[in-house]
């Protein structure tokens, strides 16, 4: 080789070993992860009023934290991120510490935080995401044990918490691996004013629902002299439709306890979701409850049928706990009423997969012989903290999420409409200022934590999926087959085959023993 | 290493140099450094490799990898991920196992009409065979591939077949992108044409037409997507009162597959329609003038003149605009996905779509062996496009 050549070859070898450095190694006062997600800081302005934080930003720097820079990624909402980037400022004033909200939209969270964790990239602190995600994240340890953590913490004061959210949503196989911001069920929302003035409850059962809507639909419910719509229940594919079946199918499918669980038979992991009769009379009053909401009903996302109940246009609605803290200043306020989510005067005979009566023996937690099975779908947004994470930034992180959840912080975040949080501690239904604050008048707050609390105290809760490749039993095989029966794709036996043999084939890829012992795990905690 | 050897030769004296030869040697020398690098061997290392090395590393390693991916299962354990191999188990799930109904869609016996096309096709394809054999330029090597591409012909129309004219047939992923990707490609090279025809006139207002025709393209496919999930809102959209004066409260787009179907071509044919016509637009204005006033003192017509002089002279122009949505149009994923969801059931979800929700639910090893039978499918139809083209162009030539 000629000098000129290895003079040349030279240059090339530093000119591409520059640019790999330069694409490899970000420099170190970079705080944000290489990333396509929207970075957002942390520091941006808060706006919300609150007393506590407010006292707390006004004392002196703290020094805690000084040089820990925490990195949660979280979703893009804009809830869920809003209350993290608004509150951040006053912990870093507090604590020296510094907070970097990723935030990326729902469908993106999963794979990113379980893709950084698992190949060890580790960009991320902590996550404020799914807990149903727990089975993926805890099997293979990148998740930290705060077990002892959140039982010396006057500041989170894990008692007040629900004992529903702490034993089952913050816990795996007896461990505690998250610190929960919010509490997640679904409930039925319905307009109390036309109700009461035509002397009709709330509805009690699925059939009472399809009444109730029947009855209502096509009346003009704003007074815009137009007709409106008996029931608005989302349907779109890709958005919700996995977790509203689920509900209407959970008093047909569990009677005995949340410990019984919904999903699986718990002896040998075949699904529940399959060809039975519960399955095709939920995927039936699913598909009946479209009948009686808005044309394009299917291709409705949980914000279309939000937007549809506030306005006015829907007699009843199903959904999480955010209607309640979005009717003020709508059409809706105070006129919503807001119930347990509706049960089944039958129940599923695991054995047969026929329906049978419900009776002392077959619906044991069953009132008035109607068997309720809120669903605690999603769960409500969680904190957990990367097992792998820098120590300094592993306390920070605790104390950041620890500091979200606290009475006095969470206490006010529940009652916005815009944070996405939901209330979760006993604090939040003792203490009904924050919520007369938000704009809800008293009559309305006791009704809507009344409705919640019927819900919490259900010992029939049905919690939701948590073991390994939740997401792609739930938003994947799940979604798509009831989509597909929605639209007339497929009859019901076919979308109960479909669910059937999409779970069993995720169940034989991860391996049936494996998974068999996730799901008894994530059932196993004792109330 | 010159200058070394020659201080050891051995011979008369060399005159001690001057001051202008020391500076001249310098400057021949410098010149001969210069000539060195310019040569071909040394631009190849110092230009050429660093590229080579750097796509190797972007665009040929994440090849190879997730060739890998899709011939794997990926588990997560303790410590880092699993991949396990587990051969073509993730493209027989799509092709032939429990996801074929979702991939390729219902397959069912045709109806006479797609009897109808499946024999007309098997029949042109036999024909165009039997006259290549018969050919004075035949080559046995052709003459295989030729009969491999009719078998591949005719599969795949059976498969579409199947799922569009028969009873009970339903379109999975991949028909879905072809309708999508040739329905949509056809209305945007007819209506980027014909606005590209109509602006190249001296009509008023074209520069500011010309303008608004290209906003479109300026916007992001997922503003896109969002806009025209609101427009196609028919109970509380921005359009609802223009729905209900229609008469149409009750219309919904979205629970009619094709309806649903339409609405994505019309959002797509929205966004890229100005990229066709501002492409067109540029080919056309450029066209000399001269042979088509020609044409028309000869007597011809406007249509004769379009026919045989614009569209011969924008054909090269057309035939890489298309081959450009062609490759793009098979990527669509941004409308169905905002404006449906896939939906409603599997309507609109196109190939890239369902790899997107199993790279989502971490369905890494499908969702490569998904992107990997769009690689082939994208460029069977490239290479099948680019040869009949080169042809018709060689003809027209």
């Amino acid at each position: 080789m000629s000098r000129n050549r290895m003079v040349a070859a030279a240059i090339s070898t530093i000119l591409v070993l520059t640019a790999c450095n330069t694409t490899a190694s970000p420099s170190p006062s970079s705080p944000a992860p290489s990333s396509p997600a929207a970075s957002v800081p942390a520091s941006a302005p808060a706006s919300a009023p609150a007393a506590s934080a407010s006292a707390v930003a006004a004392a002196s720097p703290g020094t805690k934290f000084a040089g820990a820079n925490v990195n949660i990624l979280t979703f893009n909402g804009p809830q869920v991120a809003e209350p993290l980037q608004r509150r951040a400022p006053d912990w870093e004033q507090a604590t020296g510490g510094h907070v970097n909200v990723v935030a990326v939209g729902f469908q993106t969270i999963y794979d990113k935080a379980l893709l950084d964790a698992s190949t060890g990239t580790n960009s991320f602190d902590a996550y404020v995401f799914n807990p149903q995600w727990l089975g993926d994240f805890t099997g293979p340890g990148y998740l930290l044990d705060l077990t002892d953590r959140v039982t010396n913490d006057p500041q989170l004061d894990w008692q007040d918490i629900g004992p529903f959210f702490r034993d089952f949503n913050a816990s795996y196989n007896g461990k505690v691996y998250t610190i929960p911001l919010d509490g997640d069920f679904h409930m039925v929302y319905y307009r109390k004013d036309i109700l009461d003035k035509d002397g009709l409850k709330a509805p009690a059962t699925w059939d009472d629902y399809l009444t109730i809507a029947q009855k209502y639909n096509g009346q003009d419910l704003n007074g815009d002299g137009q007709p409106d719509y008996g029931s608005c229940i989302a349907k779109k594919k890709g958005a919700q439709s996995f977790w509203w079946i689920i509900s209407i199918a959970g008093g047909l499918l569990q009677a005995k306890g949340t410990n019984e669980g919904a999903f699986f038979n718990a002896t040998d992991m075949s699904p529940l979701f399959g060809q039975n009769e519960a399955i095709t009379k939920a995927l039936e009053t699913y598909a009946k409850t479209a009948e009686f909401g808005p044309p394009d009903e299917l291709n409705q996302d949980v914000g279309g049928s939000r937007g549809l109940f506030t306005t006015g246009r829907c007699a009843l609605t199903m959904d999480w706990g955010d209607i309640g803290t979005l009717t003020p200043g709508t059409y809706a306020e105070d006129k919503t009423g807001a119930t347990i989510t509706p049960g089944w005067k039958q129940i599923l005979d695991r054995a047969s997969g026929k329906l049978v009566a419900c009776d002392a023996t077959t619906c044991p937690n069953a009132v008035d012989g109607v068997n309720y099975a809120p669903f605690a779908s999603f769960g409500g947004w969680s904190g957990a903290i990367n097992a792998k994470s820098p120590a300094a930034n592993q306390d920070a992180a605790y104390d950041f999420l620890s500091y979200m959840s606290s009475p006095a912080i969470s206490g006010i975040d529940v009652t916005l409409g815009k944070t996405g949080y939901n209330p979760y501690r006993t604090s939040q239904f003792t203490n009904t200022a924050p919520w007369l604050a938000a704009g809800l008048s008293q009559a309305a707050t006791d009704n809507y934590l009344g409705a919640i609390k019927a819900s919490l105290t259900n010992a029939n809760m049905v919690l939701d999926l948590r073991i390994p490749l939740t997401k792609r039993y739930e938003q994947d095989v799940l979604d798509t087959a009831v989509s597909q029966y929605l639209a007339k794709e497929l009859d019901a036996a076919g979308a109960e085959q479909a669910i059937a043999d999409g779970w069993n084939a995720i169940t034989d890829e991860v391996g049936r023993d494996k998974q068999l012992a996730a799901y008894v795990a994530s059932l196993g905690v004792q109330r | 290493m010159a200058s070394s050897d020659s201080s050891l030769e051995l011979g008369p004296p060399e005159p001690v140099p001057t001051g202008s030869a020391l500076r001249g040697r310098a400057t021949r020398r410098a010149t001969d450094t210069l000539d060195a690098w310019r040569s071909d061997g040394a631009a190849r290392w110092l230009f050429i490799w660093p590229a080579v090395l750097l796509i190797l590393v972007l665009s040929i390693f994440p090849l190879v990898a997730s060739i890998a991916l899709s011939l794997s299962k990926l588990a997560f354990q303790q410590g880092g991920i699993d991949l396990k191999l587990v051969g073509f188990a993730n493209y027989q799930q799509l092709l032939f196992g429990l996801e074929r109904s979702h991939f390729l869609g219902v397959l069912k016996p045709p109806n006479p009409n797609g009897w109808a096309i499946v024999l007309a096709t098997v029949a042109l394809t036999v024909a165009a065979w039997a006259r290549a054999a018969r050919s004075d330029h035949r080559r046995p090597v052709g003459l295989v591939l030729r009969l491999v591409g009719g078998i591949l012909l005719v599969g795949s129309v059976w498969v579409v077949v199947g799922a569009l004219a028969s009873e009970g047939g339903r379109p999975g992923a991949l028909i879905v992108t072809l309708i999508f990707v040739f329905v949509g490609i056809l209305l945007q090279y007819a209506l980027g044409l014909g606005l590209a025809m109509l602006l190249v006139q001296q009509v008023p207002w074209r520069r500011f037409f010309r303008i608004v025709f290209l906003i479109p393209l300026t916007i992001t496919p997922v503003g896109v997507g969002y806009m025209f999930l609101m427009m196609t809102d028919t109970s509380k959209g921005p359009l609802e009162p223009i729905w209900v004066s229609l008469g149409l409260r009750d219309f919904t787009w979205v629970t009619d597959p094709w309806l649903a179907r339409l609405a994505v071509i019309i959002g797509d044919t929205w966004q890229w329609t100005p990229f066709v016509f501002i492409v067109l637009l540029a080919a056309l204005e450029s066209l000399d003038q001269e042979v088509r006033e020609a044409a028309l003192v000869d007597g011809a017509g406007r249509w004769q003149s379009f026919r045989h002089i614009t569209m011969p002279a924008i054909l090269p122009v057309t035939t890489t605009i298309i081959l450009i949505r062609l490759i793009e149009g098979f990527k669509i994923i941004d409308m169905p996905n905002i404006l449906l969801g896939g939906g409603p059931g599997t309507a609109t979800q196109s190939m890239t779509l369902q790899a997107y929700v199993d790279w989502n639910t971490l369905n890494l090893g499908r969702s490569a062996a998904i992107s990997y039978l769009l690689l082939i499918l994208v460029s069977v139809v490239a290479t099948v496009y680019v040869s009949f083209v080169r042809r018709r162009v060689t003809d027209l030539a």
